[in-house]
């Protein structure tokens, strides 16, 4: 009754081809921008911000960037991580190195070192695809996991292993409390998701895919396989370099490579098989349900008066997480975001289907 | 000359274990063009039922031989791999048949994480031992050639002679069996070998439960010489660069791998690894295994990929 596109006419290309053509979708948009902005950080506890918002917002922007590779461009890739790593370690490198860094500036040289290692992490792709390539993007991470715990020059000399940045600022505005971050990783992750979208939906987003669906073919209707997998490894690259970048900086202020082992590699796959590959919204959902169930987990047998301990609510994640994996590949190949999408076809109809 | 012997050695044995843990990637790609990323969650689960039961079958029944609680041991965690077969092919590659690879890979991902919670919910998250009695002590050969001799690690050799023994007794299998040829089948056409009225599920049953055996014996013996924990699934991510290297539908592929990485592993460490500042271990493999498929993109013995429109 509400959601129907009755009576909005389109007279232009210019508002056929818009990101949402349907009106109530963009006042729904606007509405929730608004509350992000305006609402969250006057009513959210620091707790709130700390633990689930901030991980969110910057595991979305890594899941959009994983989700271009792998749901856009069909590159699967198990080295997630190491461009994470390889985004925040260049960002601190750049940010300790040059006196008076903007941290914007550096978190986007972040972003460029991870997308030049991308790139040539990415070359294997022209030769070899599928699961020969997953295992060639492992090597990616077991490779940033060693240089950045034995290479001195990445971390600055540090004796600890560990690096840390402080003082952080964006033209002149200091990003120290809770809501400041929180403010600050939402108005990039808008930003880039906006970005992202818009690459997918132009002639670039079509080569992906055109890829994806079958490369051979793809190539004799005239897509070039060079640039179309190098260009999909390098945006990609981008975005989970400046999430990564994002992670070290403003999530956990001082980080080891231990914070980008594998398993992170492996929950960012999660969250783009679980949201929905080759969606932008479902990298949002997948990040959401991600970060929710282990806290989920952890909270709902105590309040049910069932605690239980924390090996066995770790073993239960693990379990949880690869029936769910199983069933999303099984039951909703599309993820989550195909849930979303179907939800949305019944309430044009609603209440009146056919 | 002698060191670098001892380091040869030293690697060849190693890389017969990761042979054995490549074999049962090897083993299930080739019946089932399925990538099992689940390999080494399953080497976890295997040795972790096989040191519960040889620990608790005996408290029950009041037996006092180590010799049949192993065996029992084994048997029962045998009983087990056959059942996470079943319940694989029941519950998750009977519903993706006609899924693309990738599909297929991220499925077994989701069997790793299952498998890894599920085993340590059940039989515990310590460290616990798998003790078949063998040998410890060293032993030196070719004393008169080298000073000192040649420092062999006795256990390491016993673990290789397995391992070849088992690799032996799967090659018999698939040769000679009646079902191993209908595997055999399987692998080389899947509607061809159903269309002649073999039983696609019950063939991949099979196909998993042998992977479930090769990942047994290789837990039994990754176990008994460092413990059965946790770390013990991460064999198997040494394993993936085997089985690239080697190609993804070869048995002597995965066994000449092995042993190539082995030895790669073992004296990069030792001669580069200095250099470069240690533990290159972690990353060799993979390098090494990135760089050949540069050069030969279907591995060693891999059959050639044609793609077709």
């Amino acid at each position: 009754m509400f959601y129907r596109e009755n009576g909005q006419f389109k007279t232009s290309y210019r508002a056929d081809q818009q990101i949402f053509p349907i009106t109530q979708d963009r006042v729904a948009l606007v509405a929730l921008l608004a509350f992000a902005f305006l609402v969250v950080p006057m009513l959210a506890s620091e707790y709130f911000f700390r633990a689930i918002l901030i991980p969110f917002l910057i595991l979305s922007l890594a899941a959009i960037g994983l989700n271009i590779l792998v749901g856009y461009c069909g590159q699967i890739s198990l080295g997630t991580g190491a461009f994470m790593a390889i985004g925040a370690y260049g960002a601190y490198n750049f940010f300790v190195r040059i006196e008076g860094m903007p941290l914007i500036v550096a978190l986007v040289m972040g972003g460029v070192c991870a997308t030049v290692v991308g790139v040539l992490f990415g070359i294997p792709s022209l030769r070899i695809k599928g699961l020969y390539l997953a295992v060639a993007t492992l090597a990616a991470q077991f490779f940033t996991d060693w240089a950045f715990l034995r290479i001195k020059w990445f971390t600055n000399d540090s004796s600890s292993g560990s690096v840390s940045v402080s003082g952080l600022n964006v033209l002149g505005l200091p990003i120290e409390t809770p809501v400041q971050r929180y403010l600050f990783c939402l108005t990039v992750v808008c930003i880039c998701a906006l970005l992202a979208k818009n690459l997918v939906r132009g002639h670039i987003g079509r080569a992906w895919m055109a890829m994806r669906d079958m490369d051979v073919a793809a190539a004799v209707i005239g897509i070039r396989p060079i640039h179309a997998k190098l260009s999909a490894f390098a945006v990609s690259s981008f975005f989970v370099g400046l999430a990564g970048g994002l992670w070290g900086f403003v999530h956990l202020g001082s980080w080891e490579p231990a914070a980008f082992s594998i398993d992170r590699s492996f929950q960012l796959l999660f969250m783009v098989i679980i949201g929905g590959l080759g969606s932008i919204m479902g990298s949002f959902f997948g990040a959401a349900f991600i970060v929710l169930l282990p806290l989920f987990i952890n909270q709902v047998p105590a309040m049910l008066g069932v605690p239980i301990s924390t090996a066995l609510a770790a073993h239960l994640e693990a379990m949880i997480f690869g029936a769910l994996i199983v069933f999303f590949l099984i039951v909703e190949p599309h993820g989550l975001a195909r849930l979303w999408s179907t939800a949305k076809e019944k309430l044009r109809l609603w209440p009146f289907p056919h | 000359m002698g060191f670098f012997l001892e380091t040869l050695f030293g690697g060849l044995m190693a890389g017969m274990l990761y042979a054995l843990v490549a074999l049962g990637f090897v083993l299930i790609f080739k019946a089932s063009g399925v990538f099992n990323f689940a390999q080494g969650a399953m080497v976890l689960f295997a040795a972790l039922a096989m040191a519960r039961f040889a620990e608790w079958v005996p408290a029950w029944l009041g037996l006092e031989s180590k010799l049949v609680a192993n065996l029992l041991g084994f048997g029962l965690a045998m009983v087990c791999m056959v059942g996470v077969a079943w319940v694989i092919e029941r519950f998750v590659l009977g519903k993706l048949v006609n899924q693309e690879g990738i599909t297929l890979l991220m499925a077994t991902l989701g069997i790793t994480y299952f498998l890894d919670g599920f085993g340590q919910t059940v039989f515990g998250s310590d460290i616990y031992k798998i003790d078949i009695g063998m040998p410890k002590d060293p032993l030196f050969i070719l004393e008169s050639t080298f000073e000192g001799g040649i420092l062999l690690s006795q256990e390491d050799l016993i673990a290789a002679l397995i391992a070849a023994a088992l690799v032996a007794t799967l090659a018999l299998f698939f040769q000679y069996t009646a079902t191993g040829r209908a595997l055999r089948a399987v692998a080389d056409d899947h509607q061809a070998a159903q269309s002649i009225g073999i039983p696609l599920s019950r063939i991949w049953v099979i196909v998993w439960s042998v992977a479930g055996f090769a990942a047994l014996v290789a837990g039994m013996i990754w176990g008994s010489k460092l413990g059965v924990q946790f770390s013990l699934s991460q064999v198997a991510l040494k394993a993936l660069p085997v089985v690239i290297l080697g190609g993804l539908t070869s048995v002597p592929g995965a066994i000449i791998g092995g042993l190539i990485i082995g030895v790669g592993e073992k004296l990069s460490e030792v001669y580069i690894g200095p250099m470069l500042g240690g533990g290159i271990e972690i990353w060799f493999a993979y390098v090494l295994a990135l760089g050949f498929l540069l050069v030969r993109p279907q591995g060693l013995f891999g059959e050639k990929i044609i793609d077709r429109v």
